[in-house]
């Protein structure tokens, strides 16, 4: 199936193509066009990767070989909110996996599975080690984390979801 | 003078949320330097900053004023690009720079772009950092409407551009050439160098990358001059430093400090000492990336030259007999590194943290260099088994062989990051790796 960005990111990728004059190519504006197909597709399936390539006049492939080599894009639908924990070694000598483990249980999730509301990321480090355990969720920082804070974190995302695409 | 503790120049404005808008970061003296800078010839720019003996802040620590001297005079397109990607665990120094003052950022690239003749500069933050990202887009935003960036900045004849690039997660482009990469919208993978980014970097023009804290003291040593930033300092380093306090501190947090400050003042007069009445078993002095330090060496200060020479430090070892070369006959101690201070007392489970710390560059290799893309595996393999009590006899030996094949036999430093607190754990710490496997042969 053939996908169109909107009006508004066609804008926003047209005012991006103006920031490079010294590139030869659109190539430069390649992270935020799959940052913006993944905010309005959901995921980076083939079609919004084909999407992608059309725009910049980019080969298929080179599209494909940079999506699948960042982290924060993905080739599967994912939760509202991604919940980045990190696990470290700053956060790791603060009882960053048992932070994780919280956040497992209490999500009936494995770190790196979604469900509807809810994408888990076991991640490296988000640098806040100084307020160690922590993760980040879009705009949204939670620094010095125990366990016992897990459910009222999830809670508050429920109630106030901080979506990654926010800010893209 | 050498700067007491307390003295702040990056982080002065810490604290004061009012001071991340234009009208606030002016009312507090802001882009007052921006004006005598623009007036001044870019080569002068370039020599006050030799002359403050500012070193990267990113990691590397190399002379900021020299960098940018390796820009061939008759380049016609010069880019500036500012290095956002922090991503070095234990590190988080610029990330709050960034949220707290944005436009000290934003002043330090122009008058840097100015010395630079650079036109079209950008700053590649991590994209995992989206706070940060609104912030300083935010700030980047407002300079544009008040003419301190555009075609003719300030009436000034001078034209400076700057764009946020956001990054979509990759450490490797904290690395200068994946970063470069990164930003022409490739896959992040490391360049081989040289040519180094000074002569050929960006769109194949010649191109400075500098950390966030970097080009934030910009506008103070144009401010005070490179003579009383350099007096700040010690040694060959000027200014003052800002390091990442993590681990089992009292009081973690991010503090800027005296460049000769020792890391036992570090620890025990600034973070309050460690938890619970125990005591400092090993310190990462500089992000995981650089050798340890074990409690006997805690009276070095945190400065980029003392730690990679002061003979109080003992030198990472291949094997027992053999120090590991790092060229020239130079044996490696280890480095200032980012700032990212880890401190682990002496309960941790060293052999546990080293295998975190593998984790890390395993997950994190580009996969470029076979060395790295299968040796960094190998090296979470095994000391996994080790740190969970299944590994095999010879393990140490096999792990200091591993890592003593990656370094020095990659493209860029990701492999030698990942090999070097490998090795100078197994040196310092050998006797917990033991322990572990004394367990399993008695098992």
């Amino acid at each position: 199936m053939s996908l169109e960005f909107s009006a508004g990111a066609q804008k926003q990728i047209a005012a991006l193509c103006e920031r490079y004059p010294d590139s030869p190519t659109k190539q430069p504006v390649v992270l935020a066009a799959l940052h913006l197909a993944q905010k309005e597709h959901g995921q980076l399936s083939d079609d919004a990767l084909r999407l992608v390539a059309r725009t910049l006049e980019l080969p298929y492939a080179h599209v494909y070989g940079v999506a699948t080599f960042y982290t924060m894009f993905r080739r599967q639908p994912g939760g509202t909110n991604t919940i980045r924990v990190c696990t470290n070694i700053s956060c790791m000598l603060r009882r960053g996996y048992e932070v994780l483990a919280a956040f497992e249980n209490q999500l009936g999730l494995k770190a790196g599975q979604s469900n509807k509301d809810f994408t888990l990321i076991e991640e490296e480090c988000i640098a806040a080690c100084a307020n160690a355990p922590c993760a980040v969720v879009g705009t949204k920082y939670y620094l010095d984390i125990t366990p016992d804070k897990v459910p009222q974190i999830i809670a508050e995302l429920k109630a106030k979801p901080h979506p990654e695409s926010e800010v893209v | 003078m050498p700067a007491a503790i307390g003295t702040k120049l990056v982080t002065q404005r810490f604290g004061d949320e009012s001071a991340k808008t234009l009208a606030g970061y002016e009312r507090t003296g802001g882009y007052a330097t921006l004006r005598k800078a623009l007036a001044m010839r870019p080569e002068d720019i370039t020599a006050e900053v030799k002359a403050s003996n500012l070193r990267g802040r990113g990691g590397a620590g190399f002379s900021t004023g020299v960098k940018w001297g390796f820009v061939p005079r008759d380049a016609k397109k010069v880019h500036l690009v500012c290095n956002a990607d922090e991503s070095e665990p234990g590190t988080c120094k610029d990330r709050e720079l960034m949220y707290w003052d944005p436009h000290l950022l934003i002043e330090g690239m122009i008058a840097s772009a100015h010395a630079l003749k650079a036109v079209h500069n950008y700053i590649y933050i991590r994209g995992e950092m989206m706070r940060e990202y609104l912030v300083l887009q935010k700030a980047v935003d407002e300079a544009y409407q008040k003419g301190y960036l555009g075609k003719n900045i300030l009436g000034t004849g001078i034209e400076c551009h700057l764009t946020v690039h956001r990054g979509a997660g990759a450490y490797i482009c904290g690395e200068e050439t994946a970063l470069l990469n990164s930003l022409e919208g490739q896959r992040g993978q490391p360049r081989l160098k040289p040519p180094f980014p000074a002569v050929k970097g960006l769109f194949g023009n010649p191109t400075i990358v500098n950390n966030v804290e970097t080009l934030m003291n910009v506008p103070l040593i144009l401010d005070k001059g490179g003579a009383w930033f350099n007096e700040l300092g010690m040694g060959r380093s000027g200014g003052t430093r800002v390091v990442c306090v993590s681990g089992h501190v009292e009081k973690p947090g991010v503090y800027e400090l005296p460049m000769g400050i020792t890391f036992n003042q570090m620890i025990h007069e600034v973070c309050g000492g460690v938890p619970r009445g125990r005591t400092v078993k090993a310190v990462i002095p500089g992000g995981v990336s650089m050798p340890p330090l074990d409690a006997s060496e805690l009276d070095v200060p945190c400065e980029f030259d003392a730690l990679m020479t002061d003979e109080r430090i003992k030198p990472v070892m291949v094997r027992e007999g053999q120090t590991f070369d790092l060229g020239g006959g130079r044996v490696l101690r280890t480095m200032a590194g980012s700032g990212g201070v880890v401190v682990l007392d002496d309960e941790t489970d060293i052999p546990k943290a080293v295998w975190r710390i593998m984790k890390f560059f395993a997950h994190e290799s580009c996969g470029q260099c076979t060395p790295c893309r299968e040796g960094t595996g190998w090296l979470e393999k095994v000391s996994r088994r080790v740190a969970d009590g299944s590994g095999n006899p010879d393990d140490i030996e096999l792990l200091a062989s591993i890592a003593h094949g990656i370094a020095g036999n990659t493209i860029c430093a990701l492999g030698d990051a990942a090999a070097w607190p490998m090795l100078g754990f197994l040196t310092k710490f050998r006797a917990d790796f033991e322990a572990k496997l004394q367990k399993v042969r008695a098992a």
